[in-house]
């Protein structure tokens, strides 16, 4: 029997851990990715992994583990899949070890752990302050040796444009372009994983590259996929405010004993501290955010009046600093000019990451048949707030349950012919003439103006703090945005390694998963996690404990509610004081 | 302060067309760096002749200096175009294209022969599948350390730009590569390839091509310790040269 073909998308972690897995079930498996895997965004990821290895002693286990994570995202993950990926957390870890990560090391060469928000166990695996790096490079050496072994194939920089469908709804293959030829290919499989990322360009300035714009998972959402939760979006509590993005400080920070504080009536007020007496900086993400914003926003005490406050790690002796996060603060030295083993550093909330995404199933599989989908493109783990430390070792599980999934399902595929070849040819068509489209527009409007004006709407309105008629009118202005997109004029009009056209598409596919938030956002009338509105200030399982569940049409998303699988663990009121 | 920033860029329609220079000007804000310049001319591609033009193509994603993308030559020097601040560099700043690789576009390269060099010095660990079967070796701290800040490099090209054995005729695999071979020799599971490794190095452009000009290591954006690995492993080829047959 041939081997089953397997396409991936994406060269991060959760697209490199399913190449790995699909290749090890036998498969033949081509990469599709925008970056040479080893520059993908999973290498910025700072901190750590979460694994309840417990090698420090403290009780830890798999199932306390499971419990913070359901409770930090506020009950609306889907229980079973996140218990079965909370137990094989400390095998992932273990994992990447074997693969060489130089984690750092208890003094008898054992993994050593560190703390991170919304738990009181030091359950975080890391490499110094470039924990992302390290595990990204583990996976790009992985998949490097199966490519010189010939079982791998990996494409760069090669860009997702659509899948392709047939009769029966089934992703029977891709159509992809080169983008240094510019030329468009369709490429037949018989599965396809989407592992494309975060999305947090879209809100303009965020923590994330400028490739996370989503727009794999846009374009699937106007093919038929379902996109769950998109309102769910994670604002970091601690960037520095930059004019290109906004850079990370990792929460580890926090878990190395830094402290979060402004003046109040001349003296220092570590205001997270006394509000969270038991978790302290601590807290986990959505509620320390929350926090600087009533400080700075509401009671005017940021830094110098402005939407900062003071993050620090001064106390802390500089030789612990150095091992343990040394990659992050070099960050902040070079981008601020301030040594912050020396001086507290001047931090504010940021666009981070989406609890929302490509609705899965148990096995990974969206609701289009043969196409997969993991990592922080799809909905699965995090319900409405993302623990941190959580999002690496989900994405590498969602990766392995992916690649493994799409094998069995290639494997057990009734339909065994291969597509049509006029199926194929028809979607490169169709993509074909979008690119000319896009190409041939000539008008006044400047695409990467307009992308900016969304950001800023975006992140106005659509983050932390979030008012119905605000989220109307956010929503009335990106329909405003894709009027004007009709008038863009393309500066660009060269065959050759162009920028311009692919970054228009990717606006349009923006515009439409801007839609998804907002709208979603604006129909959510409750608080839950990452989704607060004062209007609604409470969370109303009553009504909401559901999955929200969007639909492309051409008049707008349309939207479904599901029940979230609570078979494990009963909702709880969500306290951290 | 200065109230325009003055760009000079080196741009290239494609990998055959000649080469040539076009100035920008853009309004001074304070903290910016080259990428914002660049983005600043996506928005409005009009040069300081006040000609339309094309937009500057680059390679950027992660913009804090771990990706490696946006790698070019900044006023006579190979850096992350992320990490250089507009405030820190000397006007007109001048933009170039790595010169060791082949261009694509403008300030765009091609840069998979490093990617193919970790191939050849077998760049990974060996590991039997990845399934769960327990954790891999205890390592010392004190080796974490040090192999942790090898295995810090973004394969970004600086090192190659500044190496002067880095040419097409010595086919030399540059500093980078051979560092990643101590990297691996160190770990307890890599080691078992530590033979394997050394005589990759030992080929034409390997290690022999070296020419201890040292300036990897001041160009490396992570200072990573290049010089040490590279003496190492001139006395670990060396050695596994002449004795190595004995082992068989």
């Amino acid at each position: 029997m041939a081997k089953p073909k397997i396409v991936v998308i994406g060269g991060g972690l959760a697209g490199l851990m399913a190449t790995l897995k699909a290749a090890e079930e036998g498969a033949e498996v081509e990469v599709y990715s925008l970056v040479p895997p080893k520059r993908s965004h999973s290498a910025t990821a700072q901190g750590g992994i979460n694994g309840a290895i417990d090698t420090k002693g403290e009780g830890d286990s798999p199932q306390k583990h499971f419990e913070e994570t359901i409770y930090g995202g506020d009950f609306l993950a889907n229980q079973p899949p996140v218990k079965n990926f909370c137990e094989a957390a400390p095998g992932i870890i273990y994992m990447f070890d074997r693969m060489g990560v130089m984690f750092n090391r208890t003094p008898e060469g054992l993994i050593d752990l560190r703390r991170a928000g919304g738990t009181k166990y030091s359950r975080v695996a890391f490499a110094g302050g470039t924990t992302g790096q390290q595990m990204m490079y583990a996976l790009d050496e992985q998949v490097r040796k199966l490519e010189a072994e010939g079982g791998v194939r990996v494409y760069f920089p090669w860009e997702f444009l659509s899948a392709v469908i047939d009769d029966g709804g089934i992703c029977r293959g891709v159509v992809v372009q080169d983008l240094i030829s510019m030329e468009i290919h369709a490429v037949r499989a018989d599965a396809v994983i989407i592992a494309t990322g975060g999305i947090g360009y879209l809100f303009g300035r965020s923590t994330n590259g400028i490739m996370n714009t989503g727009s794999a998972q846009s374009a699937l959402y106007q093919q038929g996929a379902c996109y769950a939760n998109g309102e769910f979006i994670q604002i970091h509590p601690t960037a520095i405010p930059g004019e290109d993005k906004c850079r990370l400080m990792s929460e580890t920070c926090r878990g190395e004993g830094g402290r979060i504080w402004v003046y109040k009536d001349g003296k220092p007020w570590y205001f997270l501290e006394e509000w969270y007496p038991k978790y302290g900086n601590l807290v986990p993400r959505d509620i320390a955010t929350r926090a600087i914003f009533k400080v700075c926003v509401e009671m005017g005490l940021g830094i110098d009046g402005q939407n900062k406050v003071y993050l620090d790690l001064s106390h802390i002796d500089p030789k612990h600093l150095e091992r343990r996060l040394s990659g992050i603060l070099d960050i902040y030295e070079i981008f601020v000019g301030e040594d912050p083993r020396k001086v507290p550093m001047q931090i504010f909330p940021a666009v981070h990451f989406t609890m929302g995404g490509l609705w899965v199933d148990y096995n990974h599989m969206t609701n289009i048949p043969g196409l997969f989908a993991a990592g922080e493109c799809e909905y699965q783990y995090h319900g409405a707030n993302r623990l941190g430390g959580n999002g690496m070792p989900a994405c590498t599980y969602a990766g392995g349950v992916a690649g493994q999934k799409a094998v069995e399902y290639a494997r057990g595929r009734q339909e065994k012919s291969p597509p049509r070849p006029e199926l194929l040819e028809a979607e490169k068509k169709r993509q074909e003439e979008m690119e000319a489209r896009i190409r041939s527009m000539e008008g006044p409007e400047n695409p990467y103006l307009l992308h900016q004006e969304l950001g800023e709407w975006m992140n106005n309105n659509v983050t932390v703090v979030r008012y119905n008629d605000r989220l109307k009118e956010t929503d009335n202005k990106i329909l405003e945005l894709m009027d004007r997109y009709r008038r863009i004029g393309i500066a660009d009009k060269s065959g050759w390694s162009n920028q311009v056209v692919p970054f228009t598409r990717r606006l349009w596919h923006m515009l439409q998963l801007a839609r998804v938030i907002t709208i979603g956002a604006l129909l959510r009338n409750e608080s839950r996690g990452a989704h607060y509105k004062p209007e609604f200030p409470e969370r109303d399982d009553v009504n909401w404990l559901k999955t929200t569940k969007a639909y492309f049409t051409p008049d707008g998303p349309r939207f479904e509610y599901e029940p979230v699988d609570t078979s494990l663990l009963e909702p709880r009121p969500r306290r951290y004081d | 302060m200065p109230e325009k920033i003055h760009l000079k860029i080196k741009r290239q329609d494609g990998p055959d067309k000649p080469g040539y220079w076009e100035e920008f000007v853009i309004p001074y804000r304070p903290r910016l760096n080259v990428i914002a310049c660049l983005m600043d001319i996506q928005k409005n591609p009009v040069n300081a002749a006040g000609k339309k033009t094309t937009p500057v193509v680059w390679e950027c994603n992660c913009l804090e200096e771990v990706c490696g993308a946006c790698t070019m030559v900044i006023n006579g020097k190979a850096r992350q175009a992320c990490t250089a601040l507009i405030d820190k560099l000397e006007q007109p700043i001048i933009l170039e294209p790595l010169s060791k690789f082949p261009v694509i576009r403008d300030l765009m390269v091609d840069r998979k022969a490093m990617f193919e060099h970790l191939k050849r010095v077998r760049a990974w660990i060996d590991i039997d599948g990845t399934y769960n079967i327990g954790p891999g070796p205890r390592i010392s701290e004190k080796v974490r350390e040090w192999a942790y800040e090898l295995s810090r490099c973004m394969t970004c090209g600086c090192c190659m730009e500044a190496c002067p054995q880095v040419n097409p005729r010595s086919g030399f695999i540059g500093p980078t590569a051979i560092a990643q071979v101590r990297r691996f020799n160190a770990h307890p599971t890599g080691a078992g390839e530590r033979e394997a490794r050394l005589e990759a190095l030992m080929g034409p452009g390997g290690i022999a091509e070296c020419g201890n000009a040292q300036n990897c290591e001041k160009a490396c954006p992570k200072g990573l310790p290049l010089i040490k690995s590279l003496a190492e492993l001139h006395q670990e080829t060396t050695l596994h040269g002449v004795f190595g047959w004995l082992k068989r």
